[in-house]
């Protein structure tokens, strides 16, 4: 009824030399987003946005299966866990050292800087963990909708 | 009643985007179609909260300093950030509605083959 | 023990342990469902310790996040009236957490455990989230964390779910779209998003229209979500379509809390001289729920499928609780809550049984059931005290809800809202008894035609032990709470309403 989009192979060397190019301008660009949050437009889930659409830019300008072959359904639950837990572990550090929940200046204790410039690491840091995981949520939602929610393996390598 | 809509003409805007979306969610037949209205009518409504931070005359609301601040910053000077950020979650929200849907979308086009509605509702009943 | 963390711990929890089956179910799937009972135990316990701490205190707690204080940071507020619910919710999730485990291995593949536990503990996020936030636009994030993972959990569910998913998206994010739309007003007219100040700051503007639009857009989006009468038509569908083990969490909880957001929006967010004296929203609210409980009622006698009556019975008892907020005096406000906490209970139980039914019997349809008390007789006993719940016989809990709805109708003078509750009360009995006879007493007379679908005979293994047993527990809560009513009500409910009443 539907096809898989599997066996069609992109073979235009233009695209895929520019592709190729500008790939690494392009994260390098979602990291500059993402660290200029602060004093500029930007922030976490639009360098996670823009790191996604990097990799998508690989999936269309390639083959799909090449796509399959690089974003494995593993890494993809693996980032998108690590993200949440950077975040939770940034507040829950300040639970540890009786601060409320999320509060940024207990971690004076670890970082050596004053309270104030400590609640500006802290949200250095989540917005890092937001940026993983949006990242691994947008490839993961390209790649179910590209493979028709087959990436090619199961998780624990057995099915029922 | 000309000063009325004048006066609020980017309300007007943002109203007429937000029903435009409304309709395509209601009446259309296509689920991609209602799909479309339901993102027009999301996007519409924070760019609707997005407009009312807008001060007259006033700058981006960033400090152009670097560590602590040594003289009052005066409001007026810049535009509300609050209404930017709050709206910077409904985005992701937008963006997880949308993929949500897109997935059921994959699905009910896997089991009947097609995305009418009415096609759909006729393959249920038998 | 300090109980200090107690409001972050509940939200922050049952979330990591999400993303930690997540991970962990992906590489080895025999710990998911050990991770899933640790989280929600560990909320059951932080929940009973927020009760002690609320029982022992009086006054309210308050956990500012990021030690910022309220009108710049979110507050969440844990007072008489959510603590009630809170413990609800966790008991609940705990109890169909320990069911869902043979019935999800039923009906799910294994390979699909993982992404099932994944959102049932985002969702039990979303509901704790939404008790316990004491900040307008925080609900909004926490409401649509808990709509998503019920949009996709009931699309796991049979032919048809995918199709009620969708229609349950679309309407879902009407409702919340409205309500953020509703909160914006808010917001434009003071500029703070925090409830407690908003109750400051609010009667100021008493007479402004914007307030007055805000009001009605936050109405609406409430009523979607709590699937009060003219737009509860996605219910049905989704709820009935969605797995067993996925509708005995949603079907008790999701509406309820809708309903609670709409109490904690009419009493702290907005003063009751707003809604019932400036503007008749009360009675408006009163003759809606009036007209959805008698629909719902009639609608659920014309089903003859044992789980889509049951929905409507769920239209039919919000439409209750909306009720006795309507009647906006304390004997009606006793009966929401005190019913709103009951149906949770009645309803799990009530899905949990026609689980049972649905996997031993292999159809929901009522005329098919005869004499299936040989085969289940416990199920059947614990479906008979969850169907007097429901129609309201003393000593079990439903009696005592509807008694002090009842007595609050009366007291507003709406003697027409009195005659419904009554009238709706026997078209419950009516429909309960025709199971009841259909199961212990059939009519010698043949099955009707048109419902003669069906020829598998019961399946005779015995009902698992991990089903069962949840369901006999809903069942004795059913006659704790009825039992402990005054109790709870003196304890807690009455302290939740402000004194204005």
């Amino acid at each position: 009824m539907v096809r898989i989009l599997d066996d069609i192979i992109l073979d235009d060397s233009i695209i895929r030399t520019c592709s190729r190019i500008m790939l690494p301008f392009i994260q390098i660009y979602s990291l500059y987003v993402f660290v200029h949050g602060h004093s500029s437009p930007g922030g976490g889930f639009q360098g996670g946005c823009i790191m996604a659409a990097s990799f998508i830019l690989l999936a269309v300008a390639f083959s799909i299966r090449e796509a399959k072959r690089r974003f494995k359904e593993k890494y993809i639950v693996i980032f998108c866990s690590l993200g949440v837990f950077i975040y939770a572990g940034t507040g829950a550090v300040a639970v540890f050292f009786s601060g409320n929940f999320l509060d940024y200046s207990t971690w004076t204790h670890i970082l050596p800087t004053t309270p104030v410039m400590a609640r500006y690491y802290g949200m250095a840091m989540i917005e890092l963990g937001v940026q993983i995981t949006v990242m691994a949520v947008i490839i993961s939602i390209f790649m179910d909708l590209v493979t028709k929610g087959d990436h090619g393996e199961a998780p624990d390598g057995e099915d029922d | 009643m000309i000063e009325y809509l004048v006066t609020k003409h980017s309300y007007w805007f943002y109203i007429i985007l937000i029903m435009m979306g409304f309709y395509g969610m209601m009446v259309k037949n296509n689920l991609m179609k209602k799909l479309i209205g339901m993102n027009i009518f999301q996007w519409s409504i924070i760019l609707f909260f997005i407009s009312i931070g807008a001060k007259k005359g006033a700058t981006i609301p960033i400090i152009e300093t670097h560590g602590v601040l040594n003289q009052a910053v005066r409001a007026a000077d810049y535009i509300n950030p609050l209404p930017h950020v709050l709206m910077l979650t409904a985005i992701v929200v937008g963006v997880a509605t949308t993929g949500i849907a897109l997935a059921l979308l994959i699905i009910i086009y896997q089991n009947y083959g097609t995305l009418e509605e009415d096609e759909i509702i006729e393959a249920l009943k038998k | 023990m300090t109980t200090v963390h107690f409001p972050a711990l509940i939200v922050v929890t049952p979330l990591i342990a999400s993303f930690i089956v997540f991970a962990v179910g992906w590489f080895d799937r025999r710990y998911c469902f050990p991770l899933v009972i640790g989280a929600l135990t560990a909320c059951l316990i932080f929940a009973a310790g927020l009760a002690a701490a609320v029982l022992d205190n009086g006054n309210p707690l308050h956990y500012h996040l990021g030690s910022w204080p309220p009108p710049w940071g979110i507050e969440y507020v844990v007072d008489h009236l959510n603590v009630l619910i809170l413990l609800a919710i966790a008991v609940i999730a705990l109890l169909s957490a320990i069911y869902s485990r043979s019935m999800a291995a039923r009906e799910f593949p294994q390979a699909k455990l993982p992404q099932l536990y994944t959102l049932y503990l985002l969702q039990v996020t979303g509901l704790f989230g939404i008790t316990i936030t004491g900040d307008v636009f925080n609900l909004y994030v926490l409401l649509e964390i808990a709509s998503f993972s019920a949009y996709a959990m009931i699309a796991m569910g049979e032919r048809g779910a995918a199709f009620a998913a969708f229609r349950y998206m679309i309407f879902g994010t009407i409702g919340a779209c409205s309500y953020m739309l509703g909160v914006g007003y808010l917001y434009i007219l003071t500029g703070s998003l925090n409830m407690a100040d908003l109750n400051q700051l609010l009667p100021a503007l008493y007479q402004s229209k914007a307030l007055l639009a805000g009001f009605s857009l936050l109405l609406v989006g409430i009523a979607i979500k709590m699937a009060l009468f003219p737009v509860h038509t996605w219910l049905p569908d989704s709820y009935t379509l969605a797995p067993s083990s996925v509708s005995v969490l949603l079907a008790p909880l999701s509406t309820k809390v809708g309903a609670y957001v709409l109490i904690r929006i009419l009493l702290s967010v907005f003063n009751a001289p707003f809604y019932t004296s400036l503007y008749p929203a009360a009675p408006v609210l009163g003759w809606i729920a009036a007209a959805g409980v008698l629909f719902a009622a009639f609608l659920a006698i014309a089903q003859s499928d044992l789980k889509r009556m049951l929905c409507y019975l769920i239209v039919c008892e919000i439409g209750y609780i909306v009720i006795g907020v309507s009647s906006s005096n304390r004997l009606g406000l006793t009966g929401a809550l005190l019913h709103l906490v009951n149906d949770m209970f009645m309803m799990a139980c009530l899905f949990a049984v026609t689980g049972i039914i649905y996997a031993h019997a292999r159809t929901r349809n009522i005329y098919e059931l005869r004499n299936l008390h040989r085969t289940l007789p416990l199920t059947m006993a614990v479906f008979v005290t969850g169907a007097l719940a429901v129609i309201g016989v003393p000593p079990l809990c439903g009696f005592f809800s509807k008694w002090y709805l009842v007595l609050g109708a009366i007291q507003a003078q709406q003697w027409f809202f009195v005659f419904v509750i009554l009238m709706s009360s026997l078209l419950n009995t009516v429909l309960f008894f025709r199971i009841i006879e259909q199961v212990y007493f059939p009519p010698r007379e043949s099955i009707p035609a048109e419902h003669a679908h069906h020829d598998t005979p019961f399946r005779l293994d015995p009902v698992p032990m991990g089903e069962l047993i949840p369901a006999a527990c809903l069942a004795c809560f059913l006659i704790l709470l009825g039992f402990f009513s005054n109790m709870l009500i003196t304890r807690f409910i009455s302290r939740a309403i402000p004194g204005t009443f």
